[in-house]
């Protein structure tokens, strides 16, 4: 029973960075109806970042967890009024490429300054134990990533919810055209969120830097798994997005413990075998809703 | 018909030109060297995952090889026209098998070396069987350059998968550590790596008490890591046979799960220098691992980590280190026979006994183009006791070349 739980427990902190990432994804595609396939750049530009802070300026990682995504944000701002703004009325391939091409530039400006090499990053200093849950232990780290992975989520579904940009931008991912009827300049909004998407990815990044490889390809890998929640949530729903980025997380080490041994296979493609099912049943995924004809 | 003939006729004599104008400069009389030079060809990893433990120095060491070499044979050398070509096959087979062919034909290279990657490695096996021209590969790691896939042209340097587990897991296993949980990547390399180390483990009185395939890549270990010590009975080392990034994963969550204190030590397949500098000795403290050389070894080795160093800047791996020894001896082998023949090169080497900066009872076996040395058994020292940047092992126990490495393989047919 106590294995059981560490393993859901070890779930919900693996779907934590997945929920991070699709959460930007969502609200970056019900926005802009725009992929963003550069997210795991910038995840690890996120991880990067935490990592210069600390060797060439000596920030911890509390100060690199405001900065990094901030700064990180602004960027993302930058390139959205930059590139993707000018792109968005066009074909949206357009942008599939831009981002594409964003993110191999990005990865080969880092490997050219840090290697491929790993480079370091240890745990701070204040949650290096670990947490006594009575049944298991845990390390206090990651007991930290969820919390705060946790607090990421609600506190987007608050701004949502309760304040007026929160409506806005609900209103525009449902009917671009019907809120701008209403007067709304919706394209006032379009920046920031973009940059909000991007700032989510890299306080994961920063996140990921004490308990992950932190190399110029690490977002390319786990990126893939994070499009598999975004379409099994359904592309565009923030809810579905962070309802499905903890429930991959959970049959990811579900699938692992109990799997591996008998059904390596199954263990390690578990995740596309239930994007190809959601898929089948419900093409618009779990929360997503079939695109009005425009 | 009359059109045809002509046409041949034509193709013919512009055949006949080309030959006796475009030739080139006449050979002198006594050189018996392929265009009047040597040409020693690296093909490697140059950007990718493998790029830091061999990669680019790689092309260095084999450069610092030549100088080395004209250095001792002064005026007696056979040639002083030794060049390298370097090439980067991004560990991929069809771009290595194409890479390779042209640095033979097109870049005339009398010799490869390196070729990480198993799967890179073995289709360069089969161009430099088809080519007839020599392989000396150093950083694959698969058993099968010297059994299935040997021929006479292929020559397997530094390490394989068989010395790997047999150093470790047996070793380790005579220490003391009975039980093993091994994890291992889902793929060729990985495979291979948890068969030989389960093998030798079990050889030397060892259980395996679990065994996961992993996926690959994966940056999230922790299932496995939570696994562990609830496994009955309980392991004694976690063996790992992850490889780059991926290990680097696995030694993070490792400490954070704090396995160690959990009686759970650590035992790491295949690891390069680049891997603990990148990792930090602090995060790697006590681990053992099997080493094919260590700069800090010997004077002798610390003497080549110095001239290393002040090329590069940084200290030399095994993969260096064998890259340079596999040139140095290529280059000796010309010199003693004359001539960049293939065939006559390799019946020089083959049989011989080699003692050098790399190679310690080094013998290249005639059977099957192993080259077998000494290999050293290694553990990660404690941060307190690292004093020099890149010094972070002790040698715990020499392994002699006869038993460091699998005999010959009745697979291997040249």
């Amino acid at each position: 029973m106590s294995g059981f739980l560490q393993h859901t427990f070890n779930g919900l902190v693996g779907g934590a960075f997945y929920a991070l990432l699709a959460l930007g994804l969502a609200v970056i595609f019900g926005m802009l109806r725009v992929v963003n396939f550069a997210h795991g750049a910038f995840y690890m530009l996120g991880a990067f970042g935490a990592y210069v802070l600390l060797t060439e300026v000596g920030v911890p990682f509390w100060g690199a967890l405001v900065i990094v995504p901030a700064a990180l944000g602004l960027l993302g701002m930058a390139l959205e009024r930059a590139f993707i703004h000018r792109l968005t009325r066009l074909d949206p391939l357009y942008n599939f490429l831009f981002t594409f091409g964003l993110t191999l530039i990005l990865q080969d400006l880092v490997r050219s300054r840090y290697g491929v090499q790993s480079s370091p990053y240890t745990t701070p200093a204040g949650l290096q134990g670990s947490v006594d849950f009575g049944l298991f232990t845990f390390p206090t780290y990651r007991v930290f990533v969820l919390g705060f992975a946790i607090l990421a989520c609600l506190g987007v579904w608050w701004l949502l919810t309760h304040t007026r940009i929160g409506m806005v931008v609900r209103a525009a991912t449902e009917r671009p055209e019907l809120t701008r009827a209403f007067g709304i300049d919706v394209g006032r909004w379009v920046t920031p969120v973009f940059g909000f998407g991007i700032a989510l990815a890299g306080a994961a990044g920063v996140l990921a830097a004490p308990m992950r490889a932190v190399n110029p390809l690490m977002g390319a890998d786990l990126i893939i798994v994070v499009f598999a929640v975004v379409v099994i949530g359904g592309l565009g729903s923030i809810f579905g997005s962070v309802a499905a980025g903890f429930g991959i997380g959970l049959i990811q080490a579900w699938g692992e413990a109990y799997l591996s041994e008998t059904a390596p296979i199954l263990a390690q493609t578990l995740v596309f075998i239930v994007m190809a099912v959601v898929l089948l049943w419900r093409p618009a995924g779990l929360f997503g809703r079939e695109e009005a004809p425009a | 018909m009359r059109r045809t003939t002509g046409l041949a006729a034509v193709s013919a004599a512009a055949l006949l030109i080309t030959g006796c104008g475009g030739g080139g400069p006449q050979s002198s009389a006594d050189s018996k060297l392929t265009d009047d030079k040597i040409v020693l060809g690296v093909l490697n990893d140059q950007s990718g995952v493998y790029s830091e433990l061999s990669g680019r120095n790689s092309v260095k060491a084999v450069e610092m090889a030549i100088a080395d070499f004209k250095a001792k044979h002064g005026a007696s050398v056979i040639t002083d026209n030794i060049s390298v070509e370097s090439a980067d096959h991004q560990n991929k087979p069809d771009i290595a098998n194409n890479r390779a062919a042209e640095l033979y034909d097109r870049r005339s290279a009398d010799v490869i070396f390196d070729v990480p990657t198993s799967s890179a490695a073995l289709k360069v096996a089969d161009v430099a069987k088809a080519k007839q021209k020599l392989y000396f590969n150093i950083t694959g790691a698969t058993t099968e350059l010297t059994g299935k896939a040997c021929n006479k042209y292929t020559f397997h340097y530094a390490y394989d998968t068989y010395m790997l587990a047999n150093g470790t897991g047996r070793t380790v296993t005579e220490q003391g550590a009975k039980n093993w949980y091994i994890v291992y990547p889902d793929y060729a390399f990985g495979q291979d790596m948890e068969r030989s180390f389960s093998a030798a483990v079990q050889q030397a009185g060892g259980t395996i008490v679990g065994k996961d395939p992993t996926p690959f890549p994966n940056d999230n270990f922790s299932t496995f890591l939570l696994k562990a010590p609830t496994l009955d009975p309980k392991p004694d080392v976690l063996g790992t046979m992850q490889a780059g990034a991926d290990l680097v994963n696995l030694v993070k969550q490792y400490n954070e799960f704090k396995l160690r204190e959990k009686g759970v030590g650590l035992s790491v397949g295949l690891m390069f220098l680049t891997d603990i500098h990148s990792l930090t000795p602090a995060a790697l403290a006590g681990t053992t691992y099997t080493d094919a050389w260590y700069w800090n070894f010997d004077q002798r080795n610390r003497e080549f980590a110095d001239r290393f160093q002040q090329v590069t800047g940084t200290r030399p791996t095994f993969a260096h280190a064998a890259n340079y020894s596999a040139a140095l001896q290529y280059l000796e082998a010309v010199q003693a026979v004359g001539t960049d023949d293939a065939d006559q090169v390799v019946a020089h080497l083959e049989g011989k006994t080699i003692d050098d900066v790399f190679l310690r009872n080094g013998k290249i076996r005639a059977e099957d183009h192993r080259v077998i040395h000494d290999a050293y058994l290694a553990e990660v020292k404690p941060a307190a006791e690292v004093t020099e940047e890149w010094d972070y092992v002790k040698i715990l126990k020499t392994i002699p070349a006869e038993q460091a490495f699998a005999s010959p393989s009745a697979d291997c047919t040249m």
